[in-house]
């Protein structure tokens, strides 16, 4: 494609080069006859599919995504800029998104994870946010398949190449294994940024006359069309065959991020919008800041830097070079602008200006390439709905899978060591954790954690999904995606207050994938009104399909807590001998979609059952307070492995050993059952702790200084070495 | 006090030093430009870490040539103290203010972590504060972090007693587990390892604050004799 | 015995963050005429093949299958006898 000749309208029409473009008959048949009224030329049809694309305009999931709330009291910013914002008090706000980069990393991960990297980030600051840390959730197939080994190094290597090079810690995040994952890892990255209210930015072209002006990297004929090609599915025929990929240069946007902030923060005056140039480039970027001012541009594209002779406006448009900004600027001030640039070692160029006739007009060596409205670029886009068939699957579902478990301490080493319960530290020390200092807890416990410089305040955040309760029940997998990552926030002492997404999903207009999306949309957006957490900014990737079988639908929820006191701040390991141990929250026989039914049976089916949202709600609400209250010395919720992983995890660090008893079966340590925590408490606060908690804890032991873990249970006692226990977590990944 | 932290394109440690010394320690100081010359009003020179120049090519090596590097030897010449962490480090070597060099750590991978350290030395104006032997822990961050030079050099590196840190569990391959050194005249510092990272309790450990302290105190102790 | 010198550059479609951080380096010090550069990669191999067209084969399918990324490098080599 990229050596094509460009193609007369006519050819284009008779030969329907468009479909390869990714757009349908009768979307062409649309813009020919409804909206332009005559047969758009080459670089008109290319900006059109492009902009027209699943990834730029949402046209299959615009109709569902109306469906999140993002009302909350404190929002600022609700999706639609390039990050939502949220009130944290003191005049600051905080500001973060999460985006996927799925298939660029598949076909090459080291740089595609280090561009996806690069792209959130330029999110954040373009709002005029100093981006503080980044989470990183992954999923990858089996490890026993040495090419996700491969994959997962790859990747692990690009976030860190790009995250520290340009000095933003990774602070948190999670990585999963499953065998759906096996031809389409997952790479979402999630960027939080900091600033005062005054400084926030809006991404909008207004003012007729004022100068567009380009930054940063030139523009190459890298990743031509990634909006269409992140928008089609894989098949093996294609893996070999692969056009141009993106490069990072974290060097160039360290610089993009250091001079742009200089230009919010001290010349808003001048400044009108600012907006990274992502998906479909220069186009989506200069077409959607127009559009929101509603009004045109002029551009000339002999002035966009290029980085190779010969490109054609179709190639300069649609270019997906990484580190690029594009920013409007009020008339006669372009200097002041491009000077700031200058002392920062980059080069700004004037490439066009605001019109008033509400055009979309390009020109090359004097001559007119494009002109279209703007609003048929962004808005006329048409919007599919599909019917929403419950599958035969989820409508009659297998029995319910109740394990055997004869052994229930040998089965805690053996979940223990499954890569993805394991410890992730070998993975996590490769990513800079502490720059800016700021950062009080690093990667590995429930919530990443960094203070706010100067106040007494302190950020908790995480991202989560389990897409195999999202895959037995769209819309309860939904809630439960939603409801952990607010336990994971509270069991860092933090309110949460907001929320992200990332919905990771197959081919839209593939049933079964459709009602995936629309329910699991659903479930979570019961669960963020329920728990004030408005969903400010999202990522949709479709298509995460191999030959035609989706992916689980895995929808990442990426979550901030506001800390009010850095007193509160709390951490998931015990911390003395002698500290009773709690457990919040009934235990079940819940395992449809769990590790242990995964390890045993190879496969997961089953109904989820026993969650209740309100249940869910009030455990946590009243483990913050205990929080709060200053009666707790640790929190871990509890997940993949249920209740004997949690435990152990709560011992891992300090090496500490647990004696207690529990009204359970010995499965029952493994069951998935929502809704709980582990807690540990100071003898001396006993009282003041039950007190508060009511019937919802339950007092199961106590931590030992002996590294032994023995635990008294219905139908068996597990006595195991804490020292082999954790051997087993470390060594999982390798 | 007036400290300088040199900002090149690309350090990303810069404010963390600078919050460091003006927040933590309580002393002045100010965020230059590489391209600044005058380094007169300064009592310290701190180079940060991070990736100047995207560490393109050599970690430090396109950083040697910017225009605060010949004022920064100068104001080393002068017996003044100037310290470079971990790129910062880097450039030192490069720039030739310390003997060595800092090459890819063993394992390839970047490795970030608190890590385990003594100090050898504290007869240096940047350790004076710490016992002799004193064990701290202060977290590294590189992924060029391992410390290289030959047999001749390591030789007189220790006869002049110019290793001031070394790691107790060298996790990168470093000679010597060597984690940090001065020059000959013991005025100019490298180190691996972030002293501005361990300045505050809330972030983990407060060790690197005495690196500061013994700063503050030998220029004191300087000026009253 | 075959000596294989293999070369490994980025394709010239993509970016090189590294060359272009090095040429503008140079031009800072002056080296003007320094059009452009380019950072790759340089590989010696020694080969125990049976044929030179044997070491041939050899050497293009290890750049195939490890050296090369083939989705953003290129490489050239050369093969001689030893």
């Amino acid at each position: 494609m990229l050596k094509q000749a460009e193609k007369s309208p006519e050819e284009i029409r008779d030969q329907k080069i468009y479909r390869q473009w990714g757009m349908s008959d009768n979307e062409y048949h649309t813009v020919v006859n409804k909206l332009l009224h005559r047969l758009p030329n080459f670089t008109e049809a290319g900006i059109l599919a492009g902009m027209w694309s699943e990834h730029c305009s949402y046209k299959n999931t615009k109709p569902l995504l109306r469906h999140f709330w993002s009302k909350g009291s404190k929002v600022l910013e609700g999706p639609g800029e390039d990050a939502g914002a949220i009130d944290i008090g003191d005049n600051q706000a905080v500001i973060f998104k999460a985006e996927s980069h799925n298939h660029p990393s598949y076909v090459e991960p080291f740089e595609g994870a280090a561009t996806g990297v690069g792209g959130i980030i330029r999110d954040i600051f373009s709002m005029g946010a100093r981006p503080v840390a980044l989470l990183d959730s992954l999923r990858f197939g089996e490890l026993t398949n040495q090419k996700n080994k491969f994959l997962m190094d790859r990747t692990v290597d690009g976030i860190a190449h790009y995250g520290n090079s340009i000095g933003i810690p990774t602070v948190g995040g999670e990585i999963g294994f499953d065998s759906t994952y096996d031809k389409n890892s997952l790479v979402n990255v999630m960027c939080v940024g900091i600033e005062n209210q005054d400084d926030l930015k809006q991404d909008k072209a207004s003012g007729i006359g004022n100068s567009i002006i380009y930054v940063g990297a030139k523009t190459g004929r890298d990743g031509i069309n990634g909006a269409t090609f992140a928008s089609n599915e894989f098949s093996d025929s294609k893996e070999s065959d692969r056009s141009a990929v993106q490069v990072g240069d974290p060097f160039m946007e360290k610089l993009l991020v250091d001079a742009c902030l200089d230009i919010i923060h001290h010349h808003s005056d001048i400044l009108v919008g600012i907006q990274d140039m992502g998906a479909a480039g220069l186009v989506s970027s200069s077409a959607e800041m127009a559009s929101k001012a509603k009004s045109g541009v002029d551009l000339n594209l002999d002035l966009v830097p290029q980085r190779e002779p010969h490109m054609t406006p179709y190639e300069i448009l649609l270019s997906e070079s990484q580190e690029r900004m594009l920013l409007c600027v009020k008339k006669g001030h372009e200097k002041t602008i491009i000077d700031i640039f200058k002392r920062f070692g980059l080069d700004g160029v004037v490439i066009g200006h605001v019109n008033n006739n509400g055009q979309y007009h390009l020109t090359q060596h004097g001559e007119t390439v494009c002109n279209i409205p703007v609003h048929t670029i962004v808005d006329d886009v048409p919007e599919y709905t599909h019917p929403i068939i419950e599958p035969d699957r989820i409508k009659h579902p297998a029995a319910d899978f109740v394990p055997t478990v004869n052994d229930a301490g040998q089965m805690l080493a053996k979940l223990l060591s499954q890569p993805t319960i394991a410890s992730k530290q070998s993975v996590y020390r490769q990513y800079d954790s502490r720059v800016q200092t700021n950062t009080v807890v690093a990667p590995g416990s429930d919530a990443g954690i960094i203070r706010i410089r100067h106040t007494d305040k302190a950020l908790a955040m995480t991202t989560d999904c389990n897409g195999r309760y999202v895959y037995l029940n769209p819309e309860i997998g939904g809630e439960i995606a939603t409801s952990e990552a607010a336990r994971n926030i509270v069991a860092g002492g933090g309110l949460p207050i907001g929320a992200t997404d990332c919905l990771n999903f197959g081919n839209p207009e593939d049933s079964e994938s459709y009602y995936a999306l629309a329910k699991s949309i659903d479930g979570i957006t019961k669960a963020c009104k329920l728990f004030d957490t408005p969903v400010i900014s999202g990522n949709v990737s479709l298509h995460n399909e191999t030959d035609r079988k989706p992916i689980y639908p895995t929808p990442l929820i990426g979550m901030v807590g506001l800390i009010k006191h850095d007193d509160e701040i709390t951490t998931q390991d015990a911390k003395h001998a002698g500290d009773l141990v709690y457990i919040v929250g009934k235990t079940y026989d819940d395992y449809s979609g769990s590790e242990i039914q995964k390890l045993i049976q190879h496969q997961i089916s089953g109904r989820i059952k026993h969650f209740d949202l309100q249940t869910e709600n009030k455990n946590r609400k009243l483990v913050y307070q205990s929080i709060v209250n200053h009666l707790v010395q640790s929190v871990h919720d509890l997940s993949e492995g249920g209740l004997g992983v949690s435990i152990a995890e709560t011992l891992f660090k300090h090496d500490f050993g647990f004696n207690g008893q529990l009204d359970l079966l010995g499965r029952q340590l493994f069951a998935e059952t929502q809704s709980r925590y582990v807690i540990t408490v100071a003898p001396k606060q006993k009282n003041a702790f039950e007190k508060l908690m009511g019937d919802c804890v339950k007092q199961i032991g106590q931590i030992t200084k002996e590294p032994i873990v023995k635990i008294k249970l219905n139908d068996q006692d597990v006595n195991m070495n804490e020292t082999d226990l954790k051997q087993k977590w470390e060594r999982g990944l390798n | 006090m007036r400290f300088a932290v040199i900002s090149f394109p690309g350090s990303n440690c810069d404010r963390d030093l600078y919050y460091a010394i003006v927040d933590s320690l309580g002393e002045q100081a100010d965020l230059i430009s590489y391209t600044s010359t005058d380094l007169s009003k300064y009592d310290t020179i701190l180079i940060p870490g991070g990736f100047s120049y995207g560490d393109y090519l050599r970690s430090g090596a396109i950083a040697k040539f910017a225009p605060a590097m010949k004022s920064v030897k100068a104001f080393a010449a002068s017996g003044r103290p100037v310290i470079g962490i971990c790129n910062g480090f880097q450039i030192l070597t490069e720039a030739g203010l310390l003997p060595g060099t800092l090459q890819h750590n063993t394992n390839i991978s970047f490795i970030s972590e608190w890590e385990p350290l003594e100090v050898v030395n504290n007869k240096t104006p940047f350790t004076n504060q710490y016992q002799v032997n004193q064990k701290i822990k202060l977290p590294i961050a590189h992924g060029d972090g391992n410390y290289y030079c030959d047999d001749d050099t390591l030789k007189s590196l220790k006869q002049n007693h110019q290793i001031v840190f070394k790691y107790r569990n060298n996790p990168n391959g470093s000679v010597d587990d060597i984690a940090g050194i001065v020059n000959r005249k013991g005025n100019v510092l490298g180190m691996m390892p972030h002293p501005e990272r361990a300045t505050e309790k809330i972030l983990g450990g407060q060790d690197g604050l005495t690196l500061f302290q013994s700063i503050l105190n030998s220029i004191k102790v300087r000026s009253l004799s | 015995m075959y000596l294989a010198k293999i070369y490994v550059s980025h394709k010239k479609s993509i970016l090189d963050p590294q060359g272009e951080a090095i040429k503008s380096a140079l031009h800072r010090l002056n080296y003007n005429d320094v059009n452009s550069i380019t950072q790759g990669k340089y590989f010696i191999t020694k080969l125990d093949s049976q044929s030179k067209s044997d070491a041939d084969q050899t050497v293009r399918s290890i750049c195939k299958d490890l050296l090369v990324n083939q989705n953003m490098e290129t490489y050239q080599y050369e093969l001689k006898e030893v």
